[in-house]
Protein backbone atom coordinates (compact mmCIF):
# COMPACT_ATOMS: atom_id res chain seq x y z
CA UNK A 1 0.00 0.00 0.00
CA UNK A 2 1.38 3.39 -0.61
CA UNK A 3 2.03 5.63 2.14
CA UNK A 4 -0.20 8.69 1.90
CA UNK A 5 2.39 11.53 1.15
CA UNK A 6 2.94 9.07 -2.34
CA UNK A 7 -1.25 9.31 -3.00
CA UNK A 8 -1.81 12.92 -1.72
CA UNK A 9 0.24 14.61 -4.12
CA UNK A 10 -0.74 18.14 -6.39
CA UNK A 11 -0.58 15.24 -9.21
CA UNK A 12 -2.60 12.46 -7.95
CA UNK A 13 -6.08 13.29 -10.00
CA UNK A 14 -7.92 13.99 -6.56
CA UNK A 15 -8.22 17.61 -7.94
CA UNK A 16 -10.81 16.16 -10.86
CA UNK A 17 -13.24 16.06 -7.96
CA UNK A 18 -13.60 19.13 -7.68
CA UNK A 19 -16.30 19.31 -10.29
CA UNK A 20 -17.94 16.69 -8.56
CA UNK A 21 -17.96 18.62 -4.73
CA UNK A 22 -19.45 21.13 -6.89
CA UNK A 23 -22.09 19.37 -8.99
CA UNK A 24 -22.90 18.01 -5.44
CA UNK A 25 -23.39 21.58 -3.75
CA UNK A 26 -25.61 22.42 -6.84
CA UNK A 27 -27.63 19.83 -6.43
CA UNK A 28 -28.26 19.98 -2.91
CA UNK A 29 -29.48 23.53 -3.50
CA UNK A 30 -31.17 23.17 -6.04
CA UNK A 31 -33.44 20.42 -4.52
CA UNK A 32 -33.76 21.54 -1.13
CA UNK A 33 -33.63 25.03 -1.11
CA UNK A 34 -34.97 25.78 -4.81
CA UNK A 35 -31.85 28.01 -6.28
CA UNK A 36 -29.59 27.78 -8.57
CA UNK A 37 -26.13 28.19 -7.08
CA UNK A 38 -23.55 30.43 -9.63
CA UNK A 39 -20.23 30.56 -10.06
CA UNK A 40 -17.84 32.43 -7.60
CA UNK A 41 -18.81 36.35 -6.75
CA UNK A 42 -15.61 37.41 -5.78
CA UNK A 43 -12.14 36.86 -4.73
CA UNK A 44 -12.08 38.50 -1.88
CA UNK A 45 -11.99 36.20 1.60
CA UNK A 46 -15.44 34.86 2.99
CA UNK A 47 -16.12 36.48 6.63
CA UNK A 48 -16.62 32.99 8.03
CA UNK A 49 -19.54 33.86 10.74
CA UNK A 50 -20.08 30.22 10.26
CA UNK A 51 -18.79 26.98 9.32
CA UNK A 52 -20.10 23.46 8.98
CA UNK A 53 -17.97 20.61 8.91
CA UNK A 54 -18.64 16.47 8.07
CA UNK A 55 -16.24 13.99 8.55
CA UNK A 56 -15.24 11.05 6.26
CA UNK A 57 -13.63 7.88 6.77
CA UNK A 58 -13.36 4.82 5.56
CA UNK A 59 -12.02 4.66 1.83
CA UNK A 60 -11.64 8.94 1.85
CA UNK A 61 -10.29 10.32 5.24
CA UNK A 62 -10.76 13.95 5.97
CA UNK A 63 -13.31 16.75 6.43
CA UNK A 64 -15.77 18.58 4.01
CA UNK A 65 -16.70 22.09 5.32
CA UNK A 66 -19.07 24.69 3.87
CA UNK A 67 -18.44 27.92 5.19
CA UNK A 68 -20.25 31.28 4.75
CA UNK A 69 -21.01 34.75 6.77
CA UNK A 70 -23.95 35.42 8.81
CA UNK A 71 -26.66 37.22 5.89
CA UNK A 72 -26.16 34.14 3.47
CA UNK A 73 -26.38 31.04 6.61
CA UNK A 74 -29.39 33.06 7.27
CA UNK A 75 -31.06 33.21 3.95
CA UNK A 76 -30.31 29.57 3.38
CA UNK A 77 -31.89 28.45 6.18
CA UNK A 78 -34.97 30.51 5.35
CA UNK A 79 -35.18 29.09 1.75
CA UNK A 80 -35.23 25.90 3.56
CA UNK A 81 -37.68 26.05 6.31
CA UNK A 82 -40.02 27.86 3.59
CA UNK A 83 -40.47 30.82 6.15
CA UNK A 84 -38.49 34.33 6.18
CA UNK A 85 -35.91 34.43 9.14
CA UNK A 86 -33.95 38.15 9.87
CA UNK A 87 -31.37 36.58 12.56
CA UNK A 88 -28.79 33.81 13.66
CA UNK A 89 -30.06 31.12 16.11
CA UNK A 90 -30.03 27.17 16.64
CA UNK A 91 -32.07 26.58 13.34
CA UNK A 92 -29.40 28.15 11.45
CA UNK A 93 -26.79 26.37 12.65
CA UNK A 94 -28.79 22.98 12.42
CA UNK A 95 -29.39 23.96 8.61
CA UNK A 96 -26.03 24.67 7.71
CA UNK A 97 -24.94 21.82 9.12
CA UNK A 98 -27.47 19.92 6.74
CA UNK A 99 -26.33 21.59 3.78
CA UNK A 100 -22.58 19.79 4.80
CA UNK A 101 -24.10 16.59 5.60
CA UNK A 102 -25.68 16.20 2.22
CA UNK A 103 -23.00 17.93 0.18
CA UNK A 104 -20.46 15.55 1.63
CA UNK A 105 -22.94 12.66 1.09
CA UNK A 106 -24.02 13.43 -2.51
CA UNK A 107 -20.44 13.75 -3.23
CA UNK A 108 -19.14 10.36 -2.15
CA UNK A 109 -22.05 9.23 -3.89
CA UNK A 110 -20.63 10.17 -7.10
CA UNK A 111 -17.21 8.34 -6.68
CA UNK A 112 -17.83 5.00 -8.16
CA UNK A 113 -16.83 2.54 -5.09
CA UNK A 114 -16.56 5.00 -1.96
CA UNK A 115 -20.47 4.71 -1.67
CA UNK A 116 -20.52 1.70 0.56
CA UNK A 117 -16.81 2.36 1.89
CA UNK A 118 -16.95 5.71 3.28
CA UNK A 119 -18.92 7.02 6.46
CA UNK A 120 -20.03 10.42 7.57
CA UNK A 121 -19.57 11.68 11.14
CA UNK A 122 -22.39 13.93 12.08
CA UNK A 123 -22.33 17.75 11.21
CA UNK A 124 -20.33 19.91 13.63
CA UNK A 125 -20.70 23.68 13.25
CA UNK A 126 -18.44 26.57 14.14
CA UNK A 127 -19.92 30.37 14.46
CA UNK A 128 -17.22 33.30 15.21
CA UNK A 129 -14.07 33.88 13.24
CA UNK A 130 -11.81 33.58 16.08
CA UNK A 131 -10.29 29.69 15.25
CA UNK A 132 -7.58 28.33 13.50
CA UNK A 133 -7.89 24.44 11.48
CA UNK A 134 -5.16 22.24 11.46
CA UNK A 135 -5.19 19.39 9.31
CA UNK A 136 -2.39 16.60 8.92
CA UNK A 137 0.75 18.09 7.04
CA UNK A 138 0.62 15.57 4.20
CA UNK A 139 -2.88 16.24 3.72
CA UNK A 140 -4.66 17.95 0.68
CA UNK A 141 -7.29 21.02 0.33
CA UNK A 142 -9.58 21.11 -2.65
CA UNK A 143 -11.37 24.30 -2.65
CA UNK A 144 -14.80 25.04 -4.51
CA UNK A 145 -16.56 28.52 -4.44
CA UNK A 146 -19.68 29.73 -5.20
CA UNK A 147 -22.55 31.83 -5.56
CA UNK A 148 -25.35 31.87 -3.67
CA UNK A 149 -28.23 34.38 -4.17
CA UNK A 150 -24.86 36.56 -5.58
CA UNK A 151 -23.46 36.05 -2.04
CA UNK A 152 -20.61 33.37 -1.98
CA UNK A 153 -19.88 30.12 -0.29
CA UNK A 154 -16.68 28.18 0.34
CA UNK A 155 -16.81 24.34 0.14
CA UNK A 156 -13.55 22.69 0.90
CA UNK A 157 -12.73 19.36 1.10
CA UNK A 158 -9.34 18.52 2.91
CA UNK A 159 -8.19 14.67 2.28
CA UNK A 160 -5.86 12.88 5.20
CA UNK A 161 -6.18 9.89 2.97
CA UNK A 162 -7.75 7.76 0.04
CA UNK A 163 -7.25 4.53 -0.61
CA UNK A 164 -9.34 5.06 -3.74
CA UNK A 165 -6.83 3.91 -7.23
CA UNK A 166 -9.18 5.80 -10.04
CA UNK A 167 -9.45 9.27 -7.86
CA UNK A 168 -11.75 11.96 -10.39
CA UNK A 169 -13.90 9.24 -12.67
CA UNK A 170 -16.80 10.95 -13.31
CA UNK A 171 -20.59 9.57 -13.62
CA UNK A 172 -22.45 9.86 -16.36
CA UNK A 173 -24.35 13.10 -16.58
CA UNK A 174 -22.22 15.18 -14.39
CA UNK A 175 -20.98 18.41 -16.29
CA UNK A 176 -17.07 18.79 -14.38
CA UNK A 177 -16.16 21.50 -16.77
CA UNK A 178 -19.07 24.16 -16.64
CA UNK A 179 -18.12 24.97 -12.81
CA UNK A 180 -15.16 27.81 -12.12
CA UNK A 181 -13.48 26.61 -9.06
CA UNK A 182 -11.30 29.36 -9.13
CA UNK A 183 -11.42 30.93 -5.34
CA UNK B 1 -56.82 8.72 0.89
CA UNK B 2 -57.46 8.78 4.56
CA UNK B 3 -55.66 11.17 7.13
CA UNK B 4 -52.50 10.08 7.89
CA UNK B 5 -50.39 10.26 11.33
CA UNK B 6 -46.83 10.09 10.67
CA UNK B 7 -43.94 10.31 12.67
CA UNK B 8 -40.71 12.08 11.71
CA UNK B 9 -38.04 10.88 13.16
CA UNK B 10 -34.52 13.09 12.17
CA UNK B 11 -31.52 14.62 14.55
CA UNK B 12 -32.08 17.91 12.34
CA UNK B 13 -35.09 19.84 13.52
CA UNK B 14 -35.00 21.59 10.14
CA UNK B 15 -34.89 18.22 7.97
CA UNK B 16 -37.93 17.13 9.99
CA UNK B 17 -39.90 20.68 9.19
CA UNK B 18 -38.88 19.94 5.52
CA UNK B 19 -39.94 16.49 5.45
CA UNK B 20 -43.41 17.62 6.40
CA UNK B 21 -43.70 19.54 4.23
CA UNK B 22 -42.94 17.36 1.28
CA UNK B 23 -45.14 15.32 2.90
CA UNK B 24 -47.58 18.26 2.20
CA UNK B 25 -46.71 18.95 -0.92
CA UNK B 26 -47.19 15.22 -2.00
CA UNK B 27 -50.86 15.98 -1.43
CA UNK B 28 -50.89 13.59 1.67
CA UNK B 29 -53.61 14.44 4.35
CA UNK B 30 -51.90 14.70 7.57
CA UNK B 31 -54.01 14.43 10.74
CA UNK B 32 -51.30 14.44 13.37
CA UNK B 33 -46.85 14.75 12.84
CA UNK B 34 -44.87 14.12 15.86
CA UNK B 35 -41.41 14.21 16.11
CA UNK B 36 -38.25 12.49 17.30
CA UNK B 37 -34.57 13.29 17.46
CA UNK B 38 -33.51 9.89 17.74
CA UNK B 39 -34.83 6.29 17.40
CA UNK B 40 -34.62 5.98 20.99
CA UNK B 41 -37.17 9.02 21.44
CA UNK B 42 -38.94 7.74 18.27
CA UNK B 43 -39.91 4.36 20.67
CA UNK B 44 -41.15 6.34 23.24
CA UNK B 45 -42.92 8.48 21.06
CA UNK B 46 -44.89 5.31 19.75
CA UNK B 47 -45.81 3.70 23.46
CA UNK B 48 -48.31 6.14 23.81
CA UNK B 49 -49.24 7.26 19.86
CA UNK B 50 -50.46 4.94 16.97
CA UNK B 51 -49.31 6.24 13.86
CA UNK B 52 -50.02 5.50 10.10
CA UNK B 53 -46.32 6.45 8.46
CA UNK B 54 -42.93 6.20 9.97
CA UNK B 55 -39.79 8.75 7.79
CA UNK B 56 -36.75 8.00 9.66
CA UNK B 57 -32.69 9.11 8.94
CA UNK B 58 -30.72 6.50 9.58
CA UNK B 59 -27.52 8.60 10.91
CA UNK B 60 -28.74 9.88 14.60
CA UNK B 61 -26.94 9.63 17.91
CA UNK B 62 -28.11 7.47 20.77
CA UNK B 63 -30.36 5.09 18.48
CA UNK B 64 -29.98 5.14 14.67
CA UNK B 65 -32.35 4.44 12.06
CA UNK B 66 -31.63 0.82 11.45
CA UNK B 67 -31.39 -0.11 15.16
CA UNK B 68 -35.12 2.20 15.27
CA UNK B 69 -36.47 -0.11 12.57
CA UNK B 70 -35.18 -3.55 14.26
CA UNK B 71 -36.74 -2.42 17.99
CA UNK B 72 -39.88 -1.57 15.99
CA UNK B 73 -41.36 -4.93 16.43
CA UNK B 74 -41.69 -4.83 19.28
CA UNK B 75 -43.85 -2.04 19.69
CA UNK B 76 -47.72 -2.54 19.73
CA UNK B 77 -48.50 1.07 17.94
CA UNK B 78 -45.72 0.04 15.17
CA UNK B 79 -47.24 -3.14 13.85
CA UNK B 80 -47.58 -3.22 10.52
CA UNK B 81 -46.49 0.66 10.28
CA UNK B 82 -44.78 1.32 7.04
CA UNK B 83 -41.02 2.95 7.54
CA UNK B 84 -39.26 5.10 4.82
CA UNK B 85 -35.84 5.92 5.76
CA UNK B 86 -34.59 9.28 4.18
CA UNK B 87 -30.89 9.37 4.75
CA UNK B 88 -27.97 10.52 2.93
CA UNK B 89 -26.25 7.11 2.66
CA UNK B 90 -27.32 6.36 -0.71
CA UNK B 91 -25.24 3.66 -1.40
CA UNK B 92 -26.33 -0.05 -2.03
CA UNK B 93 -25.32 -1.51 0.58
CA UNK B 94 -27.23 0.55 3.02
CA UNK B 95 -30.32 0.25 1.34
CA UNK B 96 -30.28 -3.36 1.75
CA UNK B 97 -29.67 -3.33 5.47
CA UNK B 98 -32.22 -1.06 5.74
CA UNK B 99 -35.21 -3.06 3.53
CA UNK B 100 -33.64 -6.27 5.53
CA UNK B 101 -34.33 -4.16 9.00
CA UNK B 102 -37.82 -4.04 7.88
CA UNK B 103 -38.05 -0.50 6.18
CA UNK B 104 -40.70 -0.72 3.04
CA UNK B 105 -38.74 2.52 1.27
CA UNK B 106 -35.88 4.39 1.15
CA UNK B 107 -35.06 8.16 -0.67
CA UNK B 108 -31.78 9.78 -0.81
CA UNK B 109 -31.52 13.30 0.58
CA UNK B 110 -30.93 16.05 -1.29
CA UNK B 111 -34.55 15.19 -2.47
CA UNK B 112 -37.67 16.52 -3.95
CA UNK B 113 -41.44 16.66 -2.52
CA UNK B 114 -42.07 14.82 -6.16
CA UNK B 115 -39.74 12.17 -4.55
CA UNK B 116 -41.18 12.03 -1.22
CA UNK B 117 -44.80 11.31 -3.06
CA UNK B 118 -43.11 8.42 -5.40
CA UNK B 119 -42.12 6.66 -2.29
CA UNK B 120 -44.52 7.37 0.29
CA UNK B 121 -48.04 7.24 -1.91
CA UNK B 122 -47.39 3.23 -2.60
CA UNK B 123 -46.51 2.53 0.71
CA UNK B 124 -49.58 3.72 2.29
CA UNK B 125 -51.46 2.16 -0.50
CA UNK B 126 -49.88 -1.22 0.97
CA UNK B 127 -48.14 -1.97 -2.29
Amino acid sequence: MKPVSKLLTANSGHENWVPLIAAAAREVFELMLGCQLTGPTSAEAIPPDITAMVGLTGGLCGVLSVRCDERTAVLMTSKMLGAALDKIGPEVSDALGEVCNMVAGNFKNKIPGLGDGCQLSPPTVITGSEYDLHFPADSLGLDVRLGFEGMPIAISLQIHSSGLSVPGQVLAGEEPNTVDTKA
Amino acid sequence: MNSVRALIVDDSSVMRKIVERCLRQAGIDLKQVLEAGNGAEALTVLQSNPVDLILCDINMPVMDGLEFVKQLSGVANAKGVPVVMITTEGSEDHVVQAISCGARGYIRKPFTAEQVKEHVIPVLAGK
